[in-house]
This record gives C-alpha cells, sequence and structure tokens, in this order.
C-alpha cells in the first residue's frame, strides 16, 4: 500500500479529533452565553473580546487543578472509566461523510475518514458501548450516589436504545443502504425529515437521553445524587467526562443532520466540493442551538416517567412508524403510485398524535384533574 | 509470516488471556469487563474474516446490550464479591468430561485438515462483495426463513414469560 495513503488517512483523523476538540471548547462557550441570553444574563464575556477566550482559560485551570484520587476506589477501573468516556465519542465521527471529494495539489481527497459498508450499525454499536464508561465510573467511585448514578445510566441508554435503533432503521430503509453516504445522496431530492418528521422527533428524543443531556439528565440529577457517576472526579478526570459528553452533542448533530436533514448537501454543493463541510457546519450549529434551547426550556423529569415514556410511549411509537415507512416505501414501489409514499409522513403525524393524546390522558388521571 | 497472520496471532493471544482472565477474576465486575474484551476481540476477528455485519452485531448485541445488563444485575445486587458457593458435586467430572471431548473433536478437525489438504477457502464472493448485508438479508429470509420465525417465536415467548412471571410477584404482595 502506497503510504501517500497512510499519511492521508492520520492526517484526516487528526484533523477530525482537533475539529471535535476545538468544538468541545467552543460549544461550552456557545452553550453558556446561548442560556445566559434566554435567561437575560450577559455570561461569561470577560475573557477576550465576547469572552471567547473562556474556554482556554477554563482549559488551563482544569489542567492545574488538583487531582485526588478517593482512598478506597477500585484505581484501575477509576483511571480508565474517563478514558472509555472519551474514546468512543471521538470514534463515533469516523463514518460520518463531511462532503464528497476535493482536489488537492492534483490528488483526489475524499472527505471522509472511512466509506463502510455498515456505517449505521457501527454507530449503533460504538454508541452502545459507551454508557461502559459512565456505569463503570459509577461503580469504582464506591460512593453510593455515583452507583446509583451510574445504574441510572445504564437503565435509561438501554431503554431509549431501542428507540434509537428503530429510527436508525427508518432511515436506512429510506436510505435503502446502511452506508451513510448513499444514506446523503439518496436525500439529493428531499429530506429525510419531510418524509418522516416523527422518526425524526423520535430520534432527538432518544438521543437526548442517550447523551445524557437535560432534561433526561438524571445520571447527575443534582438535587438528588449530588453529581451522579462523576461526583468522585476532579481536575483533568472530570474534564474528559464534560468532554465527553460535548463531543458527544457535536457528533450525535452531526449524524442526525446526516440522516434526516441532508447531511452536507445544499446549494452548489456539486460544483464545490468544500462548500460540504460548512454546510455541515452550520445544520450542527442549529442542531446544538436546540439542544440548548431544550436544555434551558424543560425541567429534569422524574425518573419512573422517564423510564416509562422511553418504553411505553416512545418504543411503541417507534415500531410503529417503523412499519408505516416501510409499508409505504413498498407499496409506492409495488404500485407506483406517490399517493402511498406521501401516506407516510400523514399516518406517522397521526400516530404521533395519538401518543400525545395517550400522554395527556395519563398525566390528567395521574394528578386528579389537577393537571 | 504475512501481516494477517501476525494480526491473528495477536488476537488469538488477547481472546484467551482475557478468557483467562474472565475465568480467575475474583470480582464479578471485572469478570464481565474481561468478557466484554473476549467479545469485542472476536468481533475483530469477523472482521478480518471479511464479515463487517456480523462484528458490528456481535458488538452491538453481546458487547453493548446483554454485557451491560449483566453489569447492571451485578451492581444492581451488590453482587462484586460473593463468598464462594457450594460447588456441586457433580459439576467437576462433568466439565471435565465435556473439556475433554471439546478438545479430541478440535484436535481431531485440525488433523483431518491437515491431511486433507483441504486449503481454508476465503468465504465467497457474496459475502465479501459490497452488497454483502443484501445477500444476507435474502438468505436469511428465503433459504432459513423458518429458522429465522422459530428463533423470534422463541425470543418473544421469553419475553412474555419474564413479564408474567413478574406480575404474578406483585399480586401476591397485594
Amino acid at each position: 500500500m502506497d503510504w501517500t495513503i497512510w499519511l492521508e488517512w492520520v492526517l484526516k483523523g487528526f484533523i477530525l479529533c482537533l475539529i471535535l476538540l476545538t468544538g468541545f471548547a467552543y460549544l461550552t462557550w456557545y452553550e453558556r452565553r446561548a442560556l445566559a441570553r434566554m435567561q437575560v444574563r450577559v455570561g461569561p464575556n470577560r475573557a477576550g473580546p465576547q469572552g471567547l477566550l473562556q474556554p482556554i482559560a477554563d482549559a488551563v485551570k482544569l489542567i492545574f487543578k488538583e487531582e485526588l484520587t478517593p482512598g478506597r476506589v477500585y484505581k484501575v477501573v477509576f483511571v480508565l472509566a474517563p478514558v472509555f468516556t472519551v474514546v468512543p465519542s471521538l470514534i463515533l465521527a469516523a463514518v460520518i461523510p463531511l462532503g464528497t471529494s476535493f482536489n488537492l495539489f492534483g490528488r483526489e481527497i475524499l472527505l471522509h475518514i472511512s466509506n463502510i459498508n455498515v456505517g449505521v450499525l457501527y454507530i449503533m454499536s460504538i454508541a452502545s458501548i459507551a454508557v461502559y464508561g459512565i456505569v463503570l465510573a459509577g461503580w469504582s467511585s464506591n460512593n453510593k450516589y455515583a452507583m446509583l448514578g451510574g445504574i441510572r445510566a445504564s437503565a435509561q441508554m438501554i431503554s431509549y436504545e431501542l428507540a434509537l435503533g428503530f429510527c436508525f432503521a427508518i432511515a436506512i430503509v429510506m436510505g435503502n443502504s446502511m452506508n451513510l453516504l448513499d444514506i446523503v445522496n439518496a436525500q439529493k431530492g428531499i429530506w429525510f425529515v419531510v418524509i418522516q418528521p416523527v422518526g425524526a422527533l423520535i430520534f432527538w428524543i432518544a438521543t437526548l437521553a442517550e447523551v445524557n443531556r437535560a432534561p433526561f439528565d438524571m445520571p447527575e440529577a443534582e438535587q438528588e445524587l449530588t453529581a451522579g457517576f462523576h461526583s468522585e472526579y476532579s481536575g483533568m478526570k472530570f474534564a474528559l467526562f464534560f468532554m465527553a459528553e460535548y463531543q458527544k452533542m457535536i457528533v450525535i448533530c452531526m449524524i442526525m443532520a446526516t440522516l434526516f436533514f441532508g447531511g452536507y448537501l445544499g446549494p452548489g454543493v456539486d460544483k464545490f466540493p468544500l462548500l460540504g463541510p460548512v454546510y455541515l457546519f452550520g445544520k450542527v450549529i442549529l442542531l446544538l442551538f436546540a439542544m440548548i434551547w431544550v436544555r434551558a426550556t424543560w425541567p429534569r423529569i422524574r425518573y419512573d416517567r422517564l423510564m416509562a415514556f422511553g418504553w411505553k410511549i416512545l418504543l411503541p411509537l417507534s415500531l410503529v412508524v417503523a412499519f408505516i415507512t416501510a409499508a409505504g416505501i413498498l407499496l409506492a414501489q409495488e404500485f407506483n403510485n406517490q399517493l402511498y409514499f406521501w401516506s407516510i409522513p400523514v399516518l406517522s403525524i397521526i400516530s404521533a398524535m395519538v401518543a400525545v393524546m395517550f400522554i395527556y390522558r395519563d398525566l390528567r388521571r395521574k394528578s386528579h384533574g389537577r393537571f | 509470516m504475512t501481516s494477517e497472520l501476525i494480526v491473528f496471532l495477536v488476537l488469538s493471544l488477547v481472546a484467551i488471556s482475557s478468557a483467562l482472565g474472565m475465568l480467575f477474576s475474583r470480582n464479578a465486575v471485572y469478570s464481565a469487563l474481561f468478557l466484554v474484551l473476549n467479545f469485542v476481540t472476536v468481533a475483530v476477528f469477523y472482521l478480518l474474516l471479511g464479515a463487517p455485519f456480523i462484528a458490528m452485531a456481535q458488538i452491538t448485541v453481546y458487547a453493548g446490550a446483554i454485557m451491560v445488563l449483566f453489569l447492571f444485575v451485578i451492581m444492581l445486587l451488590g453482587a462484586e464479591s460473593l463468598a464462594p458457593a457450594q460447588s456441586l458435586p457433580w459439576q467437576r467430572p462433568l466439565a471435565i468430561l465435556l473439556a475433554v471431548i471439546l478438545a479430541v473433536e478440535s484436535i481431531y478437525l485440525v488433523f483431518a485438515r491437515a491431511r486433507s489438504d483441504l486449503v481454508v477457502t476465503a468465504p465467497d464472493i457474496a459475502v465479501n462483495s459490497m452488497d454483502n448485508l443484501r445477500e444476507m438479508a435474502m438468505t436469511l429470509f428465503n433459504q432459513f426463513l423458518l429458522p429465522f420465525e422459530v428463533t423470534s417465536i422463541l425470543l418473544l415467548v421469553a419475553m412474555v414469560g419474564a413479564i408474567v412471571l413478574t406480575k404474578q410477584v406483585k399480586g401476591e404482595q397485594r
């Protein structure tokens, strides 16, 4: 094999990691500023213009903080747990296509690290591995609060993975492939979010639970568990958990954009392939804003309701929606009639409304009409 | 020595040592972690054989779902380091017998292969082609439809059984 191919791979991987790390640093700034704006505050604005140097100041602070290892922890696992959390969040990004390809010094450079045939399944498997870091952090801390956080995290992530899996299946069926590049190309005419808005919404909710973001941040619910699974962590080890959470947010938004919002597609991307990453970046910024918005808007939901919502609402709904999608596409192909195709969004939205009605009725019954 | 052989040898070393680690660690959580490592190694073996789908499914199902549940149960029951339980009297002889049978069988297979100099052929083109998923689905839903459906019914029965069992306990408490 040509050594330049190796060089290209290493460089691309390095650049992607750099982008994710910088993205993490500036996502914290973005989130704090946006949250402050929504709460009519100013937010960090002292370090540098508009507080743009704040992430660097934070990083310096975290590096020089004392790192404490409590006396009775399971040492090996305690040290490894942050690593297990960060690595999946970094390698998830390897299969996401950032664009098609461009010419650099007469050499065609593909804008993705690896274009594997089972890309969607790769994402699922890495996402399912990601739970280990949190669970092990909770267990190895040898602390009841941390342990409860870890147990909650594992239960929550397993429960919401099911609905997430069905949403992946929807995207696979619509794209007719497990290859992410094919899925993006299948959205040239119309984005999948238009055909299957409910699938995209379920995906969104399930990913919020997967990355433990508000309103599903049960593993670290402050008023119940102090800081949950990372109670005993300090300094750089804590920073790694923090980093993993924000990197997962970025990567999940990239996946969401790829599966449902046309990925790197946009006007003029065929002529200027370098526009691809720019479009993807824009979509990711918008989706991240939505995540921050959700955090600023909704209170944390109670743990039993979180589980009930995952198992009794999201799982059946995603099953129904996946069935509707598959049936609609099959019928449209069989009878060559676009009417069946457009029945997919209509029927999905109706089933989502039924689900919302069930939630409403259930909540009203539980609060004895005081709802 | 080709690079593939080196990778294979290193991987087998990891697989065997993680299996031994699983057997001999005193703490149930460490055992579970060694088993996860073992599953991931097996997934890499599948990748070496050119079957990415099975590799990813292996990681998702075994390492990602089943072992997380195991860990969950171990942590929930606080069963990390239980005292050694009373061992069953007939367990050890039976285990030794089964292990000997397995070893004899595998040694026989190895020698039978070597004598008839049957070269281990790579999986046929269909498995390795870009369309490997579609091929597999076709085989699964045409040639092996009955076993597939039976398996799914088996899983459904297990699920219903679990629900029924927990329901009964609730009824008795009332």
